[in-house]
């Protein structure tokens, strides 16, 4: 065997971003566990949540309970959504949160001392709790700093980059460490993917360079099934200007605290189109939606709190009518509010603190005293692993997904603050059901020679010595290809020259190479990376030109509607066929109970 | 559009040096996109970290123009005006911290002290369903510390550890924000003041506000972590009334959170 060190455990997590350390915790109490990361610890993604953990706890709208966010979650996600995944999410979620308080967070409050909660957009009642604008820092330290007191072997700085099966099973992971190149080989009994999410193939974005995809590739190659893949969500307001800054997110707290939206004719142009699921509960006028956020129960919520997908489409039809702002968004403003209250200032500093500052320092932009310029930017895949509503399990025997990697309970659109309660509630099922798989299953056989093989084609990069195709150049050609032709607004022919595309690419990825050694060498990283990339490409470009309609983060232009009868009905599967080639599947929806069904009608 | 020259050092824990590059910026550059920039165009393999690129994570500490900075939050419109005109920006990795490679240092002890400092542990909850009850302004002043995003600038420019090497006998102005913020969690009932004065340090801190000075989330280190902290530890061990008359009242967290 090849150079490499070996580590072996009950239960393999892979990613420690909310979901990944809230497994590990979860498996730690009986097994084995090791974690294992691309950055170091406290780093992943979920540093970067801003608005809120969603949680129907109803310490600030006492008429909340999991029946109403079951229901916004399904409407939200247009009903192709996994109920039972839906379900268990809307139970579980006060729990875990309340959990984190016991492991040391630090919410912001109430004035009865209870967890403070904000309006979000899609939740008909403040749900999201938070800590000003930093909440997945909160729970991100939370987690990691009661992690590292229960036992947890963490490996940072590592990526993997192959799943190892025995027969149907999973049996262990193959990767590099980052600092000194060297291959690290871990066995496990049953493996955790917590990887995150895809947003770096695309052009703008809000997601590191960690979002490539690795989890949803992992378990493709390794024979599982993605859901979903179609559903990439564009947050509407990503910065705009500088372009270095384009796509980094302004949280959707802004609008929930009263930020508006509004054109070049200083218009508020998100009263001009409201979908009719959503008439009822929309605001008629400004005044009404200013009440609602500050608070009026008997109001509704202004406009601008309309799902992500809306908001950015009517965003993207300002701009290509001629009423963008002066670098293509629509400003986003906040400072308004100053009309309302004496010291909107520093109400606005302490509401929204980084945001303040990383306008304040990134823009040259007073939030506090002028508007924002935002737009579209990609910023999460609904789409993922499919997996069993209860157990997080994927179609290969022991291995298991949850968190951005995993797909089914945010279907067509993701509410925002669904995604830090998902890594929680499903994090903590996953992990405690791939320790009850590590406990019940021995641990398999690992093939020498395919280990072997591995490494050789993970050095193949470096061999090349610079004589072959640059891997940065290929990722942004990717990128930018994707941005075009997969991208907000979608058609046919595009997305077919996009699947010709990502072949070609994959052709030449091939032949990418690397100057240098294999210490802390990004164009190495990036080289490997690119698999991954063209993979959740591939697999997102091909389920959208499968899906023929509008629905959710899915805009075609030519097929504008919804398709109630067929596609509203079914879900899209890809898997790695017998010849290597990837095949979709279309499948029906999972079905809802009875009981679903009445929440849902007397939520309407 | 202006090419900026600059100087980046290259190497490992086996030594290096300054390399010189030159890069076009634009309007609305940081620091770390320049980085970047020469990475893709003239060096695929130079090293630095990075994830959020908007001050959230902390990963990308490094000495620009000598200041220990956050290179996603420093515009090259700022750098170049302190930078003396027709002089290289320079970029180098924390100086307080082994090399790993170019701008990668091995910050990994940070991550031992901390295992080392006692966690958190909760009184029983206030309410029936096993809930706590705070108030805002006793959650104000630990929310605070809890904005450290740990990117250990803090941790580069404290003379104990950048000059002295402390590193076995102090564990830095990060983890005694870490420390304060356990320590003044209105629900921690741990007491950490003799870990503190010992295996901890904080005796060294001699008060130069350094760490305050560098930290990207404003965060008031000497003044609202490291000094109230000394005054707990002072209490405990050199106020041998003070200290019996609590045990006798059993009233000694108590009176420390009060303070
Ligand atoms: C700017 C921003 C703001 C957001 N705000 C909110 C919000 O307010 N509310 C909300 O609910 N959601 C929000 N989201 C979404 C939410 O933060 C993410 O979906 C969520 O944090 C993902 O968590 P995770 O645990 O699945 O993955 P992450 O936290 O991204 O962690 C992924 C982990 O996997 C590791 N990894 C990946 N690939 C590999 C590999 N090959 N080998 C080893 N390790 C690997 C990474 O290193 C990392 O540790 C926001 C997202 C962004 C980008
Ligand atoms: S105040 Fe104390 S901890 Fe901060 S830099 Fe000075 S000596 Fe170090
Ligand atoms: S206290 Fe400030 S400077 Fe120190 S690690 Fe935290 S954020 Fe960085
Ligand atoms: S990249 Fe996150 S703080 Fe700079």
């Amino acid at each position: 065997m090849g150079d490499f060190q070996t580590h072996e455990h009950d239960v393999l997590v892979i990613g420690a971003g909310g979901a990944g350390l809230r497994a590990a915790i979860e498996a730690a109490g009986d097994c084995s566990v090791g974690l294992v990361c691309k950055s170091l610890l406290g780093k992943a993604h979920t540093v970067m949540a801003e608005g809120g953990v969603a949680a129907a706890m109803a310490n600030v709208d006492e008429r909340d309970g999991w029946e109403t966010h079951f229901a916004d979650t399904m409407r939200g996600g247009q009903y192709l959504n996994n109920p039972m995944m839906a379900e268990l999410h809307a139970k579980e979620a006060p729990a875990r949160v309340h959990e984190l308080e016991e492991w040391g967070a630090l919410f912001d409050r109430t004035r009865d001392g209870r967890i403070l909660q904000r309006n979000f957009g899609g939740h008909a009642y403040p749900r999201l709790a938070h800590v000003g604008d930093r909440t997945g820092l909160e729970m991100i330290r939370t987690l990691q700093d009661h992690g590292i007191h229960q036992g947890l072997e963490v490996y940072m700085e590592c990526t993997v980059i192959e799943l190892l099966k025995d027969g149907d099973r999973v049996v262990g992971a193959f990767g590099y460490d980052r600092e000194r190149g060297r291959f690290r080989l871990f066995k496990a009994k049953s493996i955790v993917l917590a990887t995150g999410g895809v947003g770096r193939a695309f052009k703008v974005t809000s997601n590191s360079w960690e979002y490539t995809g690795d989890g949803h590739s992992l378990a493709y190659h390794a024979g599982a099934d993605l859901l979903d893949m179609e559903f990439i969500q564009f947050h509407p307001t990503g910065m705009v200007w500088p372009p270095s800054v384009r796509g980094i997110l302004v949280t959707e707290g802004v609008r929930g605290e009263g930020g508006i939206l509004t054109n070049s004719e200083g218009k508020r142009f998100m009263f001009d189109d409201i979908p009719e699921l959503y008439k009822d509960s929309t605001a008629d006028t400004p005044e009404e939606g200013w009440r609602y956020v500050t608070g009026d129960k008997e109001a509704r919520r202004p406009p601008e709190l309309l799902t992500r997908d809306h908001v950015a489409r009517c965003i993207l039809k300002e701009v290509s009518e001629g009423r963008g702002s002066p670098h293509g968004g629509a400003f986003l403003d906040i400072a308004w509010i100053k009309e309302k209250f004496a010291n909107s200032e520093e109400h606005i500093k302490k509401k929204l603190p980084s945001m303040y500052h990383q306008f304040k320092q990134l823009a040259n932009l007073d939030i506090t005293k002028e508007p924002m310029e935002v737009g579209p930017t990609t910023h999460y895949v609904m789409g993922g692993v499919r997996v069993d509503a209860e157990t997080q399990m994927s179609t290969v025997s022991g291995l298991f997904a949850a968190g951005e990697v995993a797909a089914g309970l945010h279907g067509a659109n993701r509410l925002g603050g669904n995604s830090l309660s998902d890594l929680l509630v499903f994090g903590k099922r996953a992990g405690e059901y791939a320790a009850k798989f590590a406990q019940e299953n021995g641990g398999g056989k690992i093939d020498d020679a395919e280990v072997d093989a591995l490494a050789k084609a993970a050095l193949e990069p470096l061999e090349r010595d610079g004589d072959g195709e640059n891997p940065y150049e290929i990722q942004r050609e990717l990128q930018e290809m994707m941005q075009d032709k997969v991208g907000i607004i979608r058609e046919d022919g595009l997305m077919k020259e996009a699947i010709d595309d990502i072949a070609k690419l994959a052709e030449r990825a091939t032949q990418a190479t690397a100057h240098g050694n294999r210490e802390y060498n990004p164009g190495w990283h990036t080289a490997l990376d690119l698999k991954c990339l063209l993979t959740v490409s591939e697999a997102s470009a091909r389920a959208a030109l499968e899906r023929r309609e509008s629905r959710g983060a899915q805009t075609r232009n030519d097929f504008p509607d919804k398709d109630p009868d067929d596609w509203g009905q079914h879900n899209l599967l890809l898997r790695k066929g017998a010849d290597g080639a990837m095949e979709v599947d279309k499948v029906p929806v999972v079905p809802q109970t009875e009981q679903q069904k009445k929440i849902i009608e007397d939520n309407q | 559009m202006a090419k900026v020259d600059f100087k980046i050092w290259r190497g490992d824990a086996k030594g290096g040096g300054y390399q010189d590059f030159s890069t076009d910026v634009t309007e609305g550059m940081v620091v770390l996109d320049s980085v970047h920039q020469i990475q893709a165009e003239s060096a695929n393999d130079l090293a630095c970290r990075w994830n959020c690129k908007a001050g959230k994570c902390g990963s990308c500490s490094a000495e620009v123009n000598g200041h220990p900075r956050l290179m996603c939050m420093m515009r090259m419109d700022e750098v170049l005006a302190e930078t003396p005109k027709g002089a290289p920006v320079t970029i180098q990795p924390m100086k307080a911290f082994p090399v790993v490679k170019d701008l990668v240092t091995d910050v990994s002890s940070n991550f031992e002290i901390k295992k080392k400092i006692k966690p958190f542990k909760p009184r029983k909850p206030d309410a029936e369903d096993g809930t706590w009850r705070m108030v805002q302004e006793d959650v104000d002043r630990v929310q605070e510390f809890r904005k450290c995003i740990e990117c250990f600038l803090c941790q580069d420019v404290c003379h104990v550890l950048r000059e002295h090497s402390l590193h076995d006998e102090f564990i830095g102005p990060r983890f005694l924000v870490y420390a304060a913020a356990l320590e003044m969690h209105p629900l921690d009932t741990e007491d950490r003041t003799t870990e503190l004065k010992n295996a901890h340090g904080i005796g060294y801190c001699n008060i130069t506000k350094c760490c305050t000075n560098v930290c990207p989330e404003h965060i008031t280190i000497t003044d609202n972590a490291i000094i109230p902290l000394k005054e707990r530890v002072v209490d405990k061990h050199y106020d041998p009334l003070g200290k019996l008359w609590r045990w006798i009242h059993g009233t000694e967290k108590e009176a420390n959170d009060q303070q």
